[in-house]
């Protein structure tokens, strides 16, 4: 369980409404944003997220410009799985 | 991605409720701000919808949105909104507050637009302590413009407006505009925040709460400035510009709380109530005498061509009524007043008015003069440029109007002899030594109440009691109202003495 623990965070993208400004990707404590290669419909390269590695903190969210291009979700617990959650949480905090 | 099913994800951070789903602005890009990539107003909006949300005030908050980049706030806030004219804001937010007490009212400002053309209504909204909140957003600089200096530049900063960067000399120092404000008594609270890394981000939005709450708790002004990255105007990337920010603007305009009275600071009382429309008259002290329906009153006939001067006794509906008067003369010859007392007993009698006076800056012997109109319809200028009547009390006065008045219209003039070189075939005069007739009727300062007698039968517009009210309002020493009625009436029999045959 502790070797494949689920990330406490997860980022969506709205690829039509980013601008690429990167803000976001400087904002990022883990540093798991990054610009695309391809264009977007505007012609702007635009923010993706790794995948992976997202903290749920919020603090790209504040550093964007735009209304909706980002949001930022944060795992919710289920009593089955929040001892090995909660410890996860505890030992990065 | 993760799809353990022991862990669900939800919403943490996203759209603000406190925005429109989709922008009405150009057809392609309503999913999107017009704002440049990078800008800071984008974050300060989002900073403002979510203190909005969370505080619970969407359905009673006013944004009032300034001239430049950020002049289409009202596409992207789901609240009432009102755009104001270049630096009006504050003046505009203030009416809102005192008309809408319950309502929460924002006022949202850039560099140019607060502190250039809206110094002065930034100054004294914050100097009443008005109960509004004021985001300003200085981004040293005219962006939507082009890039001009603003007061806010940055010495040495280059602009559009100055090329080799602003100097002290040419251009001055930059303004420290909440710190000038922090000077004054009244407001609660102002702080300044930046957008220059995630610290700063983090404390703007907390300031940008603070300062809406406390309106909603009632506590008074409150303003937060923001220093915020403009990359297009900066000519720098946007992480570049946000790191000019905290690196090289932070160091003019120095962070901080600079008057936080939260604690110590009282709701401030609601203001009372407006009076109902209905109790205007009263508080005016237009209530007494008798009120006259405006279709009911008794009008006589003012025909163009002067000769019909019949009374009618018909309803106003079948007379219009539009009388220009031009009364001159000098100081403290009565000259306002004659004209007061005949817009009053206009307004008396239910007839649109109005009463400009326009003299010099000599309290005495000056010339003085004033433009009065009485009319059914809504008046649309005050200025009386052609006369149908002009009142001159001496002949300097006459001659500086005598051309002005309308073919068919009149003067009344104080002197017995009328200037040979000032008759006209097309205007009618009454000239009489009125004050001398004032003087053997008990006191020379009444002379313009006889003429004013004169100028009534003249117009014939007026209700007798309408009149009569006027001038009880106007002059309330009963022994001049006396003389005065005397003096109306002196004029009036004077006139019919003169006229006999027009009443035949
Ligand atoms: S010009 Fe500057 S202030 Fe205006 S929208 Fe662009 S970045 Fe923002
Ligand atoms: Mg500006």
């Amino acid at each position: 369980m502790e070797a494949k623990k689920q990330d406490r965070g997860l980022l969506r993208i709205d690829r039509d409404e980013c601008k690429g400004c990167g803000l976001c990707i400087e904002a990022c404590p883990p540093k798991v944003i990054a610009l695309s290669e391809e264009l977007n419909h505007y012609g702007y390269r635009t923010a993706v997220y790794a995948g992976s590695g997202c903290t749920g903190c919020g603090i790209c969210f504040m550093a964007c410009p735009e209304p909706g291009a980002i949001t930022v979700l944060r795992a919710v617990v289920h009593s089955a799985a929040r001892t090995a959650l909660e410890g996860s949480a505890c030992a990065s905090n | 991605m993760s799809s353990d099913t022991a862990v669900e994800y939800e919403v943490a951070q996203g759209r603000s409720k406190s925005f429109y789903p989709r922008f009405e602005r150009k057809d392609e890009l309503q999913h999107q701000t017009h704002y440049c990539p990078g800008c800071g107003h984008g974050v300060v909006h989002k900073m403002l919808a979510r203190a909005i949300d969370e505080l619970g005030i969407q359905d009673r908050t006013i944004l009032v949105g300034p001239v430049g980049c950020s002049v289409f706030t009202y596409y992207y806030f789901d609240l009432g909104n009102v755009q104001a004219a270049h630096g009006r804001a504050p003046a505009v937010s203030t009416a809102l507050k005192r008309s809408r007490p319950e309502s929460i009212v924002i006022s949202y400002q850039g560099d140019g637009d607060l502190s250039a053309i809206g110094a002065a209504e930034i100054l004294h909204a914050a100097n009443r302590g008005e109960n509004i909140t004021v985001i300003f957003v200085n981004n040293a600089i005219y962006s939507m413009t082009g890039g001009q200096a603003a007061p806010t530049t940055l010495l040495g900063q280059k602009s559009t407006t100055t090329p080799e960067g602003r100097s002290a000399l040419g251009e001055g120092y930059p303004l420290h505009e909440s710190e000038l404000l922090a000077t004054l008594e009244a407001p609660v609270y102002i702080e300044r925040v930046g957008l220059g890394d995630n610290k700063q981000i983090a404390q703007a939005a907390r300031a940008i709460r603070r300062a809406v709450e406390n309106q909603v708790r009632g506590l008074g002004f409150s303003l937060v400035e923001v220093l915020s990255p403009c990359p297009t105007i900066w000519k720098m990337q946007p992480v570049e510009a946000q790191h000019w920010v905290r690196d090289v603007m932070e160091k003019t305009f120095p962070l901080g709380v600079l008057r936080d009275r939260t604690r110590e600071a009282q709701p401030r009382p609601a203001p009372a109530t407006p009076p109902a429309l209905e109790e205007i008259p009263r508080l005016l002290g237009l209530e007494h005498g008798e009120r006259l329906v405006k279709d009911e009153r008794q009008v006589l006939n003012l025909a163009g061509n002067g000769s019909a001067l019949k009374r009618t006794g018909e309803r106003a509906r079948a007379a219009e009524v539009d009388l220009e008067v031009r009364i001159a003369g000098f100081g403290g010859q009565g000259v306002l007043l004659l004209g007061e007392v005949l817009a009053e007993a206009g307004l008396e009698s239910g007839l649109e008015v109005s009463w400009l006076p326009s003299y010099g800056p000599e309290m005495r012997s000056g010339t003085s003069n004033c433009h009065v109109r009485l009319a059914s319809q809504s008046i649309d200028s005050p200025l009386v440029s052609a006369p149908g009547i002009l009142v001159a009390m001496n002949e300097p006065s006459l001659r500086k109007f005598d051309r002005t008045v309308r073919p068919g219209g009149w003067v009344i003039y104080n002197g017995e002899e009328f200037p040979a070189d000032c008759v006209r075939p097309d205007v009618r005069v009454v000239a009489l030594p009125f004050t001398k007739i004032a003087h053997e009727l008990g006191d020379a300062r009444a002379s313009n109440m006889i003429m004013l007698g004169v100028l009534l039968e003249i117009a014939g517009v007026l209700p007798d009691a309408s009149v009569a009210a006027a001038l009880r309002r106007l002059v309330r020493n009963p022994r001049w109202v006396e003389l005065d009625e005397r003096a109306m009436a002196g004029g009036r029999a004077r006139y019919r003495e003169m006229f006999a045959e027009v009443h035949a």
